[in-house]
């Protein structure tokens, strides 16, 4: 199938290594091993280290997740906990189906 | 008895101890607390100058150095280009970078609105004076689940303010993050850590908040933000728009509590608080003749202090314009600069009207000594109007000025509001020793104008005019002229093709005399005169007939 080929690129960024950051990327690796294997990308920033790509992404919250492939571009922030949510926004059910 | 008086006297002691020990707790308090208060008063807070022309006034010395101010008002007010104002006098008069975050605008369309305000934006972000970053919430982009902070927001915002080393931060409007994102409680607990931080990183901040009912924020920002509250105003009245700023509250400063009324035009925001009444300005005791003779005669022979304020009132068509400009001819015969400002009629209908009394006032005009601004009260709002004469004043920067009529302004706004208009004018043009001719129609709507504004003038001519046997006649009488001796009497303003005079009316057994009686008179008069002259010549023909005999003769004869 052509869609497993679409390769997903999932940007997260952070501020340091906080309780809500960590547990923000462990709930995404878990999503993306079940709903994504092996078709994704997932790319930490960490603000604190580079805090000029927080205007590109126009982020003001933290954690905040981005999916930049495939367009159009989704964000959700907050630490990933609802399971539901987090695929709802990045469209993932509906591609796996 | 005994008992009862002992009980009586210990507990008379007991209160009184403890009366005399709450005073010496409170004598104790008085002065632990007073070198505090009186070093706090002592004690000025640092403040920061807007640069916004009059707001530093109101302030006394601008607003509160490293802390954020709040500026709150309702659509349309004017918050978003005070603070890009704040922002621009920063980088460009007093050498503090700023950082613009936008929650509303996007930077392109900010850049263009300042541009109306003639401030380059993009030049001053090149030169990296300022930064403008647009922070955008579009609640369909994102998606909430769970825990989050607004770390991202001041990551950014420290990372302009550090790149920058700015010293200004205006955040426009930080509400809009309640219609971003939903959940409130982390929202306002990052509310309060980000202005905390901000008074940490050592900014001043102008923070700008929609105007909630009943309430000064929408969101309730007044509450975390409580140095400095200003609020913006925008009131029609009668379909005449007029900005207002009040300062709601300035922890540790002292400020003015009024409502002053502010314009944008061009060059900015401007906040006119004239309404300083101190009256301590210098006076000149030049006297400047009124350009009419028989008028400077009425004023012990000299005329009008320079820098004092006139006013001129009278019925329509009395002279009152003919006088205002006779001075101001006088003026530019002197070669001083006039404004003159006509709210009725049009520069080129004064100019013909007055070559039909003798005054040339074009040859003045193209000399570039009289200046005319010409505008219908009805424009704008009598804050324009005052704003408009103060600029051309400051950029002219004549030594005279006419208002002609100041009673027009009635059709702008009401009364006491014209009044104090009138007021800081005066106030105003005193204050640059600007001698000021005003001219009042009277009527018996507008007498009222006259009275309030007659306590400030120094100098008020009235004009009346009366009919009687046929004919109209006007009177000119000096009702009153501060610190001058002056004419008690009421003289016969003459209108005529050569110019303005004034003639004693004429007094006799039938009463007083004016117009054709008044000329009647002195006609019989120079006719009872000839009469009595031709009597005399016959009598000396006669003596001289008579001469041909010796004079003692004569003499003899007689006897």
């Amino acid at each position: 199938m052509a869609k497993k080929q679409q390769i997903w690129e999932l940007r997260l960024y952070v501020a340091g290594k906080t309780p809500k950051s960590v547990l923000a990327l462990r709930n995404l690796e878990k999503y993306c091993e079940t709903h994504l294997k092996g078709q994704y990308q997932i790319e930490v920033i960490d603000l604190l280290v580079q805090p000029q790509l927080a205007e590109g992404d126009q982020i003001f919250a933290i954690p905040t997740l981005v999916r930049k492939v495939p367009e159009p571009i989704r964000k959700i922030i907050g630490d990933l906990s609802n399971e539901t949510k987090v695929l709802v926004g990045l469209n993932i059910r509906a591609v796996k189906k | 008895m005994v008992l009862r008086k002992y009980f009586l006297s210990t507990e008379f002691f007991l209160r009184h101890s403890t009366f005399s020990f709450l005073i010496l707790t409170c004598y104790k308090l008085h002065l632990t607390l007073n070198p505090q208060s009186t070093l706090a008063m002592r004690y000025n807070l640092p403040k920061v100058k807007t640069g916004i022309e009059g707001l530093d006034e109101i302030t006394l010395g601008g607003i509160p150095k490293g802390r954020p101010t709040l500026i709150c008002g309702g659509p349309g007010c004017g918050k978003t280009l005070l603070s890009i104002e704040f922002i621009v006098k920063g980088a460009t008069e007093f050498n503090e970078p700023g950082v613009f975050v936008t929650f509303e605008e996007k930077v392109e369309d900010l850049i263009a609105n300042a541009g109306s305000l003639g401030f380059d934006l993009q030049k001053l972000q090149k030169n990296k004076k300022i930064k403008v970053d647009y922070v955008r919430i579009e609640r369909n982009e994102i998606e909430e689940t769970g825990e989050y902070d607004l770390d991202g927001l001041f990551i950014r915002l420290g990372y302009a303010i550090d790149s920058m080393k700015a010293k200004r931060v205006v955040l426009d409007t930080i509400e809009n993050l309640f219609s971003g994102l939903s959940n409130e409680g982390i929202l306002r607990a990052e509310l309060r850590r980000l202005f905390m931080w901000l008074k940490e990183k050592g900014v001043t901040a102008l923070i700008t908040g929609e105007q909630g009912e009943g309430k000064l924020t929408r969101h309730g920002l007044e509450e975390y933000v409580s140095d400095c509250v200003i609020l913006l105003d925008h009131r029609v009245v009668n379909q005449i728009s007029t900005r207002r700023l009040r300062i709601v509250k300035y922890r540790g400063s002292l400020h003015g509590t009024n409502e002053y009324p502010f314009l944008i035009d061009e060059n900015g925001v401007i906040v006119l608080p004239v309404t300083s009444l101190k009256l301590d300005r210098a006076v000149s005791s030049e006297r400047l003749s009124t350009g009419i003779a028989s008028l400077d005669e009425m004023f012990s022979g000299k005329g009008f202090y320079r820098g004092s304020s006139i006013l001129i009132s009278g019925m329509a068509g009395t002279g009152k314009t003919s006088i205002a400009a006779n001075f101001i001819y006088a003026a530019c015969k002197r070669k001083e600069r006039c404004l003159f400002f006509a709210f009725e009629e049009s520069p080129a209908q004064i100019i013909r009207n007055m070559k039909s009394i003798g005054l040339d006032l074009e040859t003045a005009v193209k000399k570039a000594l009289l200046q005319f601004h010409s505008a219908r009260p009805a424009l704008h709002g009598l804050e324009l109007h005052l704003s408009t004469i103060y600029k051309l004043v400051r950029e002219f920067k004549p030594t005279t000025v006419v208002l002609d009529p100041i009673s027009n302004l009635i059709s702008v706004g009401l009364i006491n509001e014209v009044n104090s208009m009138l007021l800081r004018l005066i106030d105003f043009l005193q204050s640059e020793g600007i001698t000021v001719v005003m001219t009042s129609l009277t009527d018996v709507m507008e007498e009222r104008v006259n009275e309030t504004v007659s306590s400030l003038v120094d100098t008020w001519i009235s004009i009346k005019e009366i009919e009687a046997n046929g004919e109209r006649n006007k009177f000119l009488y000096v009702r009153k002229s501060r610190g001058m001796k002056h004419s008690n009497q009421v003289r016969e303003l003459i209108i005529t093709n050569t110019g303005l005079q004034l003639a004693e009316i004429y007094i006799g057994p039938s009463g007083v005399l004016v117009g054709s009686e008044r000329k009647e008179r002195k006609l019989q008069k120079l006719r009872g005169k000839e009469l009595k002259n031709q009597e005399l010549r016959g009598q000396m023909a006669r003596r001289r007939q008579e001469d041909g005999i010796p004079h003692q003769a004569r003499q003899r004869r007689r006897r």
